[in-house]
């Protein structure tokens, strides 16, 4: 068969067709990890028990994670799911666990700011933020590059050297810190 | 513009970080727990980092800048997040509970 021929079954097989059909894809796709984010976030924000909030945010991680990818950065999209889901959940699950709140007690939103106060002072920073970045206009300059790996781990050897090092610095320091404070007042 | 491309929009992202920032606030205003604080501030961090990285995508002239700007986050956040968790747990060592009612030697 003809591979331009654009009648029969196969017909978005051909390179118009099956080029509108994988960007409907991506946009389905872009849809579903969009609503994985929000509902992540809700419950991230929302659940009565800690445990459930973590997962909800592990959701939410995974979701950027994808956006990341919608933004032509695999690169930063893998380092999200090592980083956050993979270590920044888990070690906030063993926090969790270790400092056990009692399991009988809820740990959903409460106190005098929960409800409507609490919404309406959220909300207003969201529609703030949202007005603004939708009255902006914004200008849009030429690429000089597509932002591979291989630049950024250059600029991060060249240009960015300097912060490379503060931040493994920072790291170290807070390691350490961090086991000296949990160590305090153990008994052995 | 059809809701199929809404992946091509700058303004779908902005969208998203502002209200994943809301959500951070507002998780950060009501819970009382350490760790739920700490949940809530780790998406505030994530809705300023997908602002960066969507500006970095539709209108930097350089496209790395702004990833590396997102990876140095990362570090700052997995930073903030093992402090905050020993902190808790060197308050639960002490006061029994992560509750942040109970915390209330400095009111005199």
């Amino acid at each position: 068969m003809n591979p331009t021929d654009a009648s029969g079954i196969l017909g978005f097989f051909t390179a118009d067709g099956f080029a509108g059909y994988a960007d409907a894809l991506a946009g389905i796709v872009f849809l579903i990890m969009l609503a994985t984010t929000l509902i992540g976030g809700i419950i991230a924000c929302n659940a009565e028990r800690l445990v459930r909030a973590v997962a909800g945010l592990a959701l939410c991680f995974i979701g950027v994670a994808a956006i990341y990818y919608y933004l032509n950065s695999p690169f930063v999209a893998m380092m999200q799911m090592l980083i956050y889901v993979g270590a920044v959940c888990i070690t906030i699950a063993f926090a969790i666990m270790l400092a056990a709140p009692e399991d009988n007690k809820k740990q959903g939103p409460s106190g005098a700011l929960s409800g409507p106060l609490g919404m309406i002072t959220a909300g207003l920073v969201t529609i703030g933020m949202i007005g603004l970045a939708l009255n902006t206009k914004f200008e849009v300059m030429p690429k000089i590059n597509m932002g591979e790996v291989k630049l950024i781990g250059a600029e991060l050897l060249t240009s960015y050297s300097m912060v490379f090092e503060l931040v493994s610095i920072v790291l170290l320091i807070a390691i350490i810190g961090s086991l000296v404070i949990a160590r305090h007042g153990r008994s052995k | 513009m059809s809701i199929l491309s809404l992946h091509n929009s700058l303004n779908t992202y902005l969208i998203l970080a502002a209200i994943l920032f809301g959500m951070g606030v507002y998780g950060l205003v009501t819970r009382r727990t350490l760790v739920g604080m700490l949940i809530a501030s780790e998406l505030i961090l994530a809705g300023a980092s997908i602002n960066f990285m969507a500006f970095n995508r539709f209108t930097a002239p350089d496209p790395t800048i702004g990833q590396i700007f997102t990876l140095f986050i990362m570090a700052i956040a997995a930073a903030e997040a093992a402090i905050g968790l020993s902190i808790t747990i060197a308050v639960y060592r002490n006061y029994k509970s992560v509750d942040t009612e109970d915390m209330v030697d400095l009111q005199g």
